[in-house]
């Protein structure tokens, strides 16, 4: 029961990584706090859940349209934030106006009544001994893996992410060196926001949807993306895991309801002991 | 200029008359209420949107109250209870309306009835969660409830189980923490004890929880005969989720509040047990006044778009409170909230989920609350038998 719970916190704790990570991003290297983005992960999700019950695509073939469609819908949001030259505790405030009317957009085009995407993928699970492995979860770790470390490489070892790290750290100096942090900041804001439909997706292939979900998930992505660092692309997964499985093994060994606890108690121990 | 004379001046006064009398009549009964048009409860708050204009509909085709057309005013709270608080005193205040219908959810239905017992109004309400806290003398609920739903609930699911005789020797209860359920589920665990059940888990969640995999796998382990789930909205479908993700199905299970159509939908929910007071189907949906409102919903909600078309425990209960409403109006031939109030204390009134008193503990009476089934993608009620769907009976694995 303990590996399986464990199991359990390994996949939500990777979508809270998944969601954090585009989050992490914004926040830590573009300095906008963008609440928005929880609100473009369940426009996302809903869009895919359209898409699928409409045209019965395959869910993950969706993200080929909703992907591009919410590059360019970050990059434009971005766009709109240096033109009126937001500052960070502003981008909050400004964000979670979008995020309103996003939720209101959704709840005007779906309705406030739960919606549940109804593919293959839903039943889908193989068994490894005496642990059960849900193929939904496992697209949404795969996943998480592969775009937090994609993401750690692209910063670490090209020139666009030299060019981002050394644009958030001093803008002009970055620029002093050639960096073009306008057209950067943009590109980046498009990954985020891609990465928040990839999140969606995700989420929409677990998990029912409604539009008031949307805030349940800020809470805890936040810890997340807070413990893994700001602007760090593998630190919202790893501490989205330590939070899932933190929570998973106290609902499985006490009372569930300490679980919400866990998160929030290990944010402020690690803000009090971090150097 | 020539004077009236003495029966012209009669003529005149008559005809002055008539025409304040005619003003008087058309004048329009305004009923005022909010709802959670937006925000987290409107999905819901529709269903109740619908019915009232139903209702409201067919009353003044019947000639509305006191021979005077009615008038619904209703505002949006935007699910906020302080917002319909607000509202509600703008009723009173500056709409000036006759009387008042309740909002929905519980947290607006307290806030509604502290406004109306300021101004001495009468409160009639939809569903209302939590009996105990309906202190308010003219307060009058729709939702059959009873005064004790933590006791009566548990021995109606426990009964209808002995019924078949599948009374289970060991239960889990495992409850989300919300206020109009935690206390029902508290309830169910003291009647399975003075009934003799062991209880071989027990867990409670916070509202808003993500992860059902752990909770899943301790009742996989535990292996009760019955699980009681204290489920409200979308609890119920991800439990019976993650607990197929272990290849897990309980014997039995009940769920408190699922969200209706999500857990009709769900193909792993054949055979989860709810609680309701109405179900689109004969016997309860039989009689005319039923019927026709369960034709005229499925019509409407169909045009409206709801995604639940056929009338259940929501609907039901907000029809109910119309029925509430202009019975006690025209029993009492006014519109005086005092008159109103203590009609209803002294009268039964037929409805749509059979004959509510509200003579009891704050002023609920019995608690009418029937255990439905999913039976083949469908809720049916299995339980009492007298209002049981058509050869429909309770089915156990």
């Amino acid at each position: 029961m303990l590996a399986q719970s464990a199991l359990s916190g390994l996949f939500v704790g990777s979508l809270y990584g998944l969601i954090g990570l585009g989050l992490g991003l914004s926040w830590g290297l573009l300095r906008t706090i963008n609440l928005a983005h929880f609100a473009f992960v369940f426009a996302a999700a809903y869009l895919c859940y359209q898409l699928v019950a409409s045209f019965g695509v395959d869910p993950l073939l969706t993200l080929l349209l909703i992907a591009p469609l919410f590059f360019a819908f970050g990059a434009g949001l971005h766009w709109l934030v240096q033109r009126f030259d937001v500052t960070p505790l502003n981008s909050l405030l400004v964000t979670f106006g979008i995020t309103a009317i996003i939720e209101a957009g959704i709840q005007a085009i779906w309705s406030a009544d739960f919606r549940r995407l109804e593919s293959h993928y839903a039943q889908a699970k193989f068994k490894w001994g005496v642990l059960y492995l849900p193929v939904p979860e496992l697209i949404t770790l795969g996943a998480a893996l592969a775009l937090s470390f994609g993401l750690w490489a692209l910063l670490k070892h090209t020139d666009l992410g030299r060019g981002l790290r050394a644009a958030a750290q001093d803008a002009p100096i970055a620029a002093a060196f050639g960096v073009n942090q306008r057209a950067q900041a943009l590109l980046l804001a498009g990954i985020c926001a891609a990465l928040a439909a990839v999140a969606g997706v995700c989420l929409s292939l677990s998990f029912t949807l409604a539009p008031s979900q949307i805030y349940a998930w800020i809470g805890v992505v936040f810890a997340a993306v807070m413990m893994g660092g700001l602007g760090s692309a593998l630190g919202p997964l790893v501490a989205g895991v330590v939070i899932g499985v933190s929570e998973a093994l106290t609902m499985a060994v006490t009372a569930p309801s300490w679980a919400p606890i866990v998160s929030f108690t290990l944010l402020i121990a690690l803000l009090l002991l971090r150097p | 200029m020539k004077p009236f004379s003495g029966w012209r001046r009669l003529v005149a006064l008559a005809s002055l008359c008539g025409v304040a009398a005619l003003a008087h009549a058309q004048t329009p009964v305004r009923i005022g209420s909010t709802l959670a048009l937006t925000g987290p409860l409107s999905a819901t708050a529709q269903i109740h949107k619908l019915v009232g204009e139903i209702y409201v509909e067919q009353l003044n085709k019947r000639g509305g109250l006191l021979g005077r057309p009615v008038e619904w005013i209703v505002k949006d709270d935007q699910s906020k209870p302080d917002i319909a608080r607000t509202l509600y005193e703008q009723l009173i205040t500056a709409d000036k309306v006759d009387l008042l219908m309740g909002p929905y959810a519980t947290g607006a239905i307290l806030s509604a009835m502290g406004v109306a017992q300021r101004y001495d109004k009468v409160l009639i309400h939809h569903t209302f969660g939590i009996p105990s806290l309906a202190k308010y003398d003219k307060q009058f609920p729709a939702w059959s409830l009873g005064p004790d739903p933590g006791t009566t609930v548990p021995n109606t699911v426990f009964n209808a189980l002995a019924s078949i005789g599948k009374t289970p020797k060991t239960i889990a209860v495992v409850t989300n923490k919300f206020p109009s359920l935690h206390f029902i589920s508290l309830g169910a665990r003291e009647v399975a004890k003075k009934r003799g059940i062991e209880e071989v888990l027990f867990l409670e969640w916070e509202f808003g929880n993500r992860d059902f995999g752990p909770i899943a796998a301790r009742i996989k382990d535990a292996k009760p005969d019955f699980v009681w789930v204290g489920a409200i909205g979308l609890d119920g479908n991800l439990l019976i989720d993650a607990m197929k993700k272990l290849d897990y199905s309980p014997p039995l299970h009940f769920y408190v509040y699922p969200a209706p159509g999500p857990m009709v939908q769900s193909a792993d929910a054949n055979g989860a047990l709810s609680v309701s007071i109405f179900e689109d189907h004969p016997p309860m949906n039989t009689p005319p006044a039923a019927a026709e409102f369960t034709k005229t919903f499925r019509e409407r909600a169909t045009k409206a778009n709801l995604p639940e078309t056929n009338v259940e425990v929501q609907a039901a209960a907000s029809f109910t409170a119309w029925q509430m409403l202009e019975a006690a109006v025209v029993g009492t031939k006014s519109l005086d909230d005092k008159a109103i109030a203590a009609w209803l204390k002294t009268n039964k009134v037929d409805t749509i989920q059979g004959k509510l008193r509200f003579d009891g503990p704050n002023n609920y009476g019995d608690d009418l609350m029937r255990v439905k089934q999913v039976q083949n993608g469908r809720w049916l009620i299995v339980y009492p038998p007298e209002v049981a769907a058509p050869g429909a009976k309770l089915i156990v694995k």
